[in-house]
């Protein structure tokens, strides 16, 4: 935390972490600590509108944050990478960018920030191409690989290596190591790092220039479960001050807690763009009920109405959309019918998913 | 450009690469200084006591003190320019084999800006490698010279302006390398070539085409011919065995290999995707 700060500014922070959920202290340390939005005010992201004088949080012109793909295309000879795609990301929301490994996640973000060039189409971040961005790394932080660290050099070196373009002091470097909680990691050669070190490093980077758009390529790969609920708070707590936070993820499990909006493609096409709640009301409910008296069961169901509804996996198993628990239970007592299984088995998001990215070729990933 | 030039700086100060380049060049240099001062010196005075100049081995016996300092002291630029050569090349191979060519194109997608930033960076690292390795023939040849009761002749303005050009000459292998890294990014890849190149194909062909009279003046504009025209002389020089160019037109020619090296990396490697 920055010394100079204000009384009302640091209850500000803790007000502000009031709604998370139960943190351990560690993580509450961590996200406490560090002031990331300390930068000189030469180099703060064009969105930058200073701060919240009652909140402390700093605010950022929205438009200047939007995300926005357009019709975007990219061939690798036969392999239609991504297919006309088109999408926009909100500021102030954490989105998922979701779709199985190899839909083309990643080289849609190559070519939103310029590293591959579309075949066609736009993909623009407040309006502009990343490579028209003046030093864009101020604006938009993303991180695509963990891997790109030189293993010979020190966490604290990596980021001094990319701090003069971004606008950082050595105490700026300090503090985002600090943030994702490599400290005392700060003078060991990446080398020796562990895969979830990397991504902090990586995470560590991205927050350099204090950004206002975030793009992270899978953050959460090799971080353990207190790194992931850490990240989970980390990114709801930028997005909350407004800023544009694009997670991609082959796991909708994984970002199923943290995001508001999920944008999931499969072979390079758009699948479904909307808002997580938009998604949830796509599962359907269900109940999977088991009887040893299989034509008790089959009556039940017939009698009930459910006869469109149900489908027995065995004589003795049934599943019945659109069914709850409580009015299932209530109809097999009503009638004495002996239950030996009752359970709610609705298509979770993740089975929502995995059939609304499956491959229709695929022999292995059909709808169950 | 002034944040890239700092980047640049910072990506090779903070790896160990320049000074072990430096210190490997410097021990490799020392031994070779030494080993060819003596040998040089027995060849002539065998010479001397027989009465006759023998031209078995490596060319003619050379029976000058002068140009034995001057063969022993631009060693470093006949034989060991191959170390500012790769400390150029990885300087750009090692961002593709690390990736860390993503995050650095991310911090400045100007392309031209990055490569430039890295030919201006390497020259202070390879001044300082450059130092070493003509330091090691130096030192291990007048070591060796004076041992042996020959004259140094390090006063020799001649011979101070040799020392100094070799120096010029090694640095400009490293934008050379530069140029060459970023044509061929495979790390492992580059190193091999150079290797080859530097210390294999160029002699052998040096030595062919100096045999006819129409290719000769081909194996002057060869790389390392060019080098060690700007230091004035080499080893081969002495022994009889090549003819060099200018100073002048030996920097112009190793400058051009750089700049040649350099505009097809940028609209190859610097021009494709990244990723």
């Amino acid at each position: 935390m920055n010394l100079e700060s204000s009384k009302g500014e640091m209850s500000a922070m803790r007000l502000l972490f009031l709604h998370l959920p139960a943190q351990t202290d560690k993580v509450r340390a961590q996200l406490e600590a560090p002031d990331t939005t300390r930068v000189p005010s030469s180099w703060r992201c064009p969105g930058w509108q200073g701060r919240d004088v009652t909140t402390g949080v700093p605010t950022f012109a929205p438009e200047e944050g939007t995300i926005d793909v357009r019709g975007l295309s990219k061939r690798f000879g036969a392999v239609r990478a991504v297919d006309d795609l088109t999408f926009s990301v909100e500021p102030g929301r954490v989105t998922g960018f979701l779709g199985p490994n190899g839909a083309g996640k990643t080289t849609t973000l190559r070519l939103m920030l310029g590293l591959a060039t579309p075949d066609a189409g736009t993909a623009t971040i407040g309006g502009r191409r990343y490579a028209e961005i003046p030093r864009p790394a101020r604006h938009i932080g993303a991180a695509l690989e963990s891997a790109s660290i030189n293993p010979g050099r020190t966490a604290r070196d990596h980021l001094r290596v990319y701090a003069p373009q971004i606008g950082a002091d050595d105490e700026r470097c300090d503090e985002v190591l600090a943030t994702v909680g490599l400290t005392e990691s700060a003078d060991r050669r990446a080398g020796g790092f562990s895969m979830g070190m990397r991504q902090r490093l990586a995470l560590a980077t991205t927050l350099l220039g204090d950004p206002q758009v975030l793009l992270l390529d899978e953050p959460a790969n090799g971080l353990d479960p207190e790194g992931i609920a850490w990240l989970r708070q980390f990114l709801r707590y930028l997005a909350g001050q407004g800023r544009t936070v694009l997670v991609s993820s082959h796991v909708l499990s994984e970002v199923e807690q943290t995001v508001d909006d999920v944008v999931i493609i499969a072979r390079g096409r758009l699948v479904k763009a909307c808002p997580l709640a938009g998604l949830e009301a796509m599962a359907r409910p269900a109940v999977r009920v088991s009887s040893p008296d299989a034509e008790g069961l089959a009556a039940m169901i017939t009698a009930e109405g459910w006869g469109q509804l149900a489908d027995f996996v065995t004589p003795t198993t049934a599943v019945i959309l659109d069914a709850d628990c409580p009015r299932v239970g209530e109809a097999a007592a009503a009638r004495g019918l002996t239950l030996h299984e009752l359970a709610a088995a609705g298509t979770s998001l993740e089975t929502l998913f995995l059939q609304l990215t499956a491959d229709p070729d695929s022999p292995m990933l059909g709808a169950p | 450009m002034t944040a890239a030039l700092r980047t640049e700086f910072r990506k090779v100060a903070t790896t160990r690469v320049w000074w072990l380049t430096a210190l490997v060049m410097f021990g490799y240099m020392l031994v070779m200084g030494m080993i060819m001062a003596f040998s040089l010196v027995s060849g002539m005075r065998a010479a001397e006591e027989t009465g006759q100049p023998t031209s078995g081995g490596f060319g003619e016996t050379i029976l000058d003190p002068a140009a034995i300092a001057t063969s022993v002291y631009t060693l470093a630029v006949a034989l060991g320019y191959i170390f500012p050569a790769i400390l150029g090349a990885l300087s750009v191979t090692g961002e593709f084999r690390h990736r860390t060519i993503t995050p650095t194109l991310l911090a400045e997608p100007r392309r031209t800006i990055v490569l430039t930033a890295k030919l201006v960076v390497v020259v202070p690292f390879a001044v300082v490698v450059a130092v070493a390795g003509v330091s090691g023939t130096v030192v291990g040849g007048a070591a060796t010279l004076s041992l042996m009761g020959e004259p140094t002749l390090l006063g020799d303005s001649a011979i101070q302006r040799t020392i100094l050009l070799s120096t010029v000459a090694l640095v400009l292998w490293a934008l050379v390398g530069v140029g060459f890294g970023s044509v061929l990014t495979n790390q492992v890849a580059a190193i091999v070539v150079l290797l080859a190149f530097t210390q294999f194909v160029e002699p052998l062909l040096r030595l062919l085409l100096a045999q006819f009279d129409a290719t000769e003046v081909v194996s002057k504009f060869l790389p390392g011919a060019a080098g060690e025209a700007i230091a004035g002389s080499s080893l081969y020089v002495s022994s009889g065995l090549a003819d060099l160019l200018a100073p002048w037109a030996g920097t112009l020619t190793l400058l051009g290999y750089a700049v040649a090296l350099v505009l097809i990396g940028r609209f190859t490697t610097f021009r494709r995707d990244i990723g």
